[in-house]
């Protein structure tokens, strides 16, 4: 046992950097010859560009070069892609229309990149931006969800029929209808879930810079996978070979899945530096960053679920539709199947689960993943219409969740939606959370705030979502381009202190204490001694990045199995130096010791030995240096209760969020004040989510809330204090026992606290962003 | 931002000379809104004249019961005045609630009524409480300084000065704060005043505006009570994708009782 190893809440190490502003972002870093690039963007949803004339543009003072769609395709570079594969009911793949970096002939959304100007100071390429004349053909836009796909609306994409990117039936129908026909009772909902600007707090930004004697292109850039941009952008975007490009992602201010994915920005920066042959940086402002980075959820749909005449789920039905903007992001088709119908059965052993998606284009920014990616989306509909079964049934909504957990004793269980659950323990998380919200209290505590005239309610969400992303295997089969393993490099130096080279990265997570936490603990060297580091192709060996709370359950166990490795190579050197049989070393707390003798060597010494190997094992490599790599064999399972207890004022629709009781099962915590502040922060996400958040298009297409005027983000003041709680499992497929917790407040609050709205106020629905004005409307109908 | 030329003026009559002699000239006080429009390229004024190093026009003095604010007073300022706090609570209460830290920092009397953004604070205190304006030229009642939206009486490259508010017997300011901006989506000012009841109200229609009806109806009963049959038009109310015009009618009701609840 370490005093900073697994279970110690350890400050953490990066926060020094940062609470002395010595961080290093993006565009903190400045270059010799440094010029700066100004996007031309559509102010039209959706246009034929009938010509562009940058002659005034390029003549302006200070200007380098104004570059258009044209330039990109003369040199080959683009078009953009997207990774994964979903096979239509037609049998064929997704429609996937080119995604040009730069506009060829036409623009899909407000915000699509039609030229980028770069100029020798940043005004310099404002103003010069302002001069380029682009004419433009405006087309009837498509802006709704709902109807994107009926008749006669204009068409976005020649290669997508109807605006329609694919249909995706998952289930057995049949099998489901008929559960349906004879069901005691059919409860039904259609809800929408409300399309969100991810708003990460540190805009995107790349700095290109080419070096003429190398060929090589360096990329600094604000990305949560460094390595798998510099493959995308290197195999499918022909920016430059892989070896000849490195992608840096210094300090990040946050990704929450805005990130992830390769866009047109950073890759025409890459681009240019090497046409211009200068550095070149681009810095989104704000408003760019509503307009241009992907957007999340976005989902129409109807859900419904066949009961038995005591409460039992017989079988769900949900058609979905699902908007994915104007063109396909990285992992866009994922997001609304995979990582969305796979979650259909949360915490409940319904038998039989039949789903339609229907993906369609608009002309609105790409739509791809956002903290919990599909999971937010499955688990909103399904613990409402859990409630709403509850209501129907004239049960107790425990009681009903109650009635159909999968049992503790079933797992492994295999839902009817491909994903088999390792492991939980749902009763527990339920009873904890109820206890700790005072259920039982609820009514005295409701009565009290009728009489202040306030409606008091509460409300339950019971949720699964699937991390550790993922079995490469599995994502292989599901029609993934990539493997989703990772990777660790675990390097002890001469003098006895560590480097961990990780294949994740942190933009805010806090890898660097929770890693060297984990080194400490299994190595036995002093937390202070290791350093964890990350974010650049040219110093850590290839690896998948972070996202869907996989850094600790896949990067985690790579550090691990690196360190085992380390361990065993110390045995063998350590039983050389001290004269014994390699099989009576034994490793604990960082001292290889002879069993049965009072000889002992620290692992810092064996490392030297290693170095110095004066005096050496046969046939043992010398240095002290071990990478490992790690494909896991399932997905983690984190779930949990979260109860969320509102107060709601009828006079003007003003909800407070009184108490919020969250219970999760994460396995094993390995820095505890951390895995708080991601349940702090995923929770703040979901009720941005349910009270605040609307990204809003109107209807031809123009971005209404494209400031944080229009757009409202939560702030400390929209959420109580917490009671947090924990009721773990430990996950057998898990060497370290970790699931991962950083997007489980965004999955599991929205549905808690539109559950206690409903509950608070009688009504059977209200929509998200449950905004004053909805909620008042929702009184005057439900009184 | 374009380019402009910088002035920074040390008295009224400078700075009235200045932005006379002007091609295109702003006022800039403290920035709020120019700055911001500015940045967005939505504004090139070809001269900036920074009205902050005018000591005239800064300060508070309570003279009787005329509280006088200079117009270069910070929301701060006025937030954390104790003759303010002493003489009108709800004027510095309304000043400690625009914006965050930062705006109330920087931010003033004269350039939020100046600007007379629909949704701001300030012109709803300044016409509930028959504040005077004061101007380089003249002094404009304050029921007659707002006129429509983003205008003001104010004429051509005249200056606000100060504003003088008469003391109120009780007074409050009641406001539904955008979610968003957390800009009055409806903003309700009443005082109670020797010579009667009298109200304002900010955000719900294009420009803030005396409540006439409001004060009709509080007139024989200043009480919350007395307003439960009172409607606001819908007609005449704003609509965005925050709250429709329904809603801020009867956002207004609600605001009232409680700003009137508040005064007792």
């Amino acid at each position: 046992m370490q005093e900073n190893g697994i279970g110690a809440s350890v400050r953490r190490k990066e926060d020094q950097r940062f609470l002395l502003g010595k961080g290093r972002y993006t565009d903190d870093i400045n270059v010799a010859g440094q010029t700066y690039a100004v996007f031309v963007r559509s102010p039209h949803a959706h246009a034929v560009i009938e010509g562009i004339d940058a002659r005034a543009a390029a003549a302006a003072p200070g200007v380098v070069a104004v570059l258009t769609g044209e330039d990109l395709a003369a040199d080959g570079i683009g078009p953009l892609i997207c990774g994964v594969v979903v096979t239509s009911d037609d049998g064929e793949p997704h429609r996937a229309p080119a995604h040009p970096a730069l506009a060829q002939g036409k623009v899909n959304y407000v915000g699509d990149h039609v030229a980028v100007v770069i100029a020798e100071t940043l005004a310099q390429a404002r103003d010069a931006a302002e001069l380029v004349e682009v004419n433009y053909r405006p087309l009837p836009a498509v802006a709704s969800t709902a109807d994107a796909a009926s008749d006669g609306r204009q068409q976005i994409h020649q290669e997508a029929p109807n605006n329609i990117c694919f249909n995706w039936p998952f289930g057995d129908k049949a099998a489901n209808d008929e559960a349906f026909d004879s069901a005691h009772k059919v409860s039904s909902i259609e809800l929408v879930n409300n399309r969100m600007v991810t708003n990460p707090m540190e805009p995107r930004a790349a700095l290109g810079e080419y070096n003429s004697g190398t060929e090589e292109i360096t990329l600094h850039m604000t990305t949560q996978n460094p390595h798998v941009h510099r493959l995308v952008l290197a195999a499918f975007n022909q920016l430059a070979p892989e070896h000849k490009l490195r992608v840096v992602g210094p300090d990040v201010g946050g990704g929450f899945g805005a990130k992830i994915f390769v866009y047109a920005e950073e890759l025409v920066v890459g681009w240019a530096c090497r046409k211009v042959n200068r550095p070149v940086k681009w810095t989104a402002d704000r408003t760019e960053a509503f307009m241009s980075d992907a957007h999340g959820r976005d989902h129409v749909t109807k859900a419904e679920m066949a009961l038995d005449e005591n409460s039992k789920f017989l079988a769900m039905r949900v058609h979905t539709t699902a908007n994915l903007g104007a063109y396909l992001s990285t992992f866009a088709t994922m997001v609304p199947s995979y990582l969305y119908a796979f979650l259909f059965a949360g915490q409940y052993a319904t038998p039989l689960i039949y789903s339609e998606v229907k993906a369609v284009f608009t002309n609105t920014a790409p739509v791809d993943a956002s903290r919990g990616a599909g999971r937010p989306e499955a688990t909103y509909l399904l613990e409402r219409l859990v409630d709403v079964c509850a209501a129907d049934m004239e049960l107790d909504p425990a009681e009903i969740r109650r009635r159909n957990f999968i049992p503790k004793d079933a797992f492994p269980y295999q839902t009817p939606v491909v994903q088999c659950y390792d492991s939980g323990d749902y009763e527990a998380a339920l009873d904890k959370a109820m206890e700790l919200a005072d259920y039982s209290g609820f009514e005295a505590r409701a009565a009290e705030a009728k009489n202040r005239g306030k409606l008091r309610g509460i409300g339950f969400s019971s949720y699964v979502e699937a991390c550790g992303i993922a079995p490469s295997a599995a994502v292989g089969q599901l029609g993934g381009g990539v493997g989703l393993w990772e990777s660790a490099q675990v390097r002890f130096n001469p003098t006895g202190n560590v480097q961990v080279f990780t294949g994740t990265h942190s933009h805010g997570q806090g890898h660097e204490t929770t890693f060297a936490q984990l080194v400490c603990d299994q190595l036995g060297v002093p937390f202070e001694n290791i350093e964890v580091i990350h974010g650049d192709t040219a110093k850590t060996q290839f690896g998948m990045g972070t996202y869907g709370s996989r850094s600790l359950a896949v990067g985690g166990v790579a550090i691990a199995k690196a360190c085992d490795k380390l361990i065993a190579k110390g045995k063998k050197i350590a039983a050389h130096a001290m004269e014994a049989a390699e099989g009576d070393i034994e490793f604990t707390d960082g001292n290889y010791t002879v069993a049965g003798t009072d000889k002992a060597m620290n692992i810092a010494e064996v490392a030297f030995n290693a170095y110095v190997p004066h005096s050496y094992p046969e046939g043992v490599e010398p240095g002290f240096d071990e990478n490992a790599f790690f494909d896991p064999m399932n997905f983690s399972f984190p779930a949990g209760t979260h109860i969320c207890e509102v107060e709601v004022d009828p006079a003007t629709g003003e909800v407070e969020i009184v108490d919020y009781t969250a219970v999760d099962d994460f396995g094993k915590l390995v820095n505890p004040m951390i895995v708080e502040g991601q349940v702090h922060g995923g929770i703040v996400h979901g009720i941005g989510q349910a009270l605040l958040e609307g990204c809003h298009y109107d209807e031809n297409g123009q971005l209404v809330t494209a400031s944080y005027m229009d757009y409202a983000m939560p702030r400390a003041d929209n959420a109580p204090d917490f009671r947090i709680d924990y009721a773990p499992t430990d996950p057998p497929h898990n060497p370290l026992g970790v699931k991962g917790c950083g997007e489980a407040g965004a999955i599991g609050a929205p549905p808690a606290v539109i559950n206690a709205i409903a509950n608070a106020i009688g009504a059977k629905h209200v929509e998200m962003p449950a905004t004053p004005e909805t909620v008042w409307r929702a009184c005057q109908s439900a009184v | 931002m374009y380019e402009f030329s910088y002035h920074r003026p040390a008295s009224v009559a400078e700075a009235a000379e200045l932005i006379a002699n002007a091609a295109d000239g702003k006022l800039v006080a403290g920035g709020q809104t120019l700055l911001p429009t500015m940045k967005h390229r939505l504004a090139s004024p070809s001269d900036v004249i920074d009205l902050g190093g005018i000591a005239e026009m800064s300060g508070i003095v309570v003279n009787g019961n005329i509280v006088t604010v200079g117009a270069m007073t910070t929301h701060a300022e006025v937030a954390a005045s104790s003759e303010i706090r002493e003489a009108i609570p709800a004027l510095a209460a309304l000043a400690g609630n625009i914006g965050d830290p930062a705006v109330r920092n920087r931010g003033t009397l004269g350039g939020s009524i100046a600007n007379n953004d629909p949704a701001a604070d300030y012109p709803a205190a300044v016409i509930a409480l028959g504040a005077t304006v004061r101007t380089n030229r003249r002094e404009i009642a304050g029921e007659d300084f707002f006129t429509a939206m983003f205008e003001t009486a104010l004429e051509e490259d005249e200056i606000i000065v100060a504003v003088d508010f008469p003391r109120p017997d009780a007074a409050s300011y009641m406001k539904f704060e955008n979610p968003a901006s957390r800009y009055a989506i409806v903003g309700v000012f009443v005082a109670r005043t020797a010579a009667g009841p009298r109200a304002a109200v900010t955000g719900a229609t294009a420009c803030a505006h005396r409540a006439w009806r409001l004060e009709e109806a509080l007139q024989a009963d200043f009480s919350a009570s007395a307003l439960d049959d009172f409607e606001a038009p819908v007609d005449k109310m704003n609509a965005d994708i925050h709250a429709g015009a329904e809603y801020r009618a009867h956002l207004v009701k609600v605001m009232a009782q409680r700003a009137v609840a508040a005064c007792a």
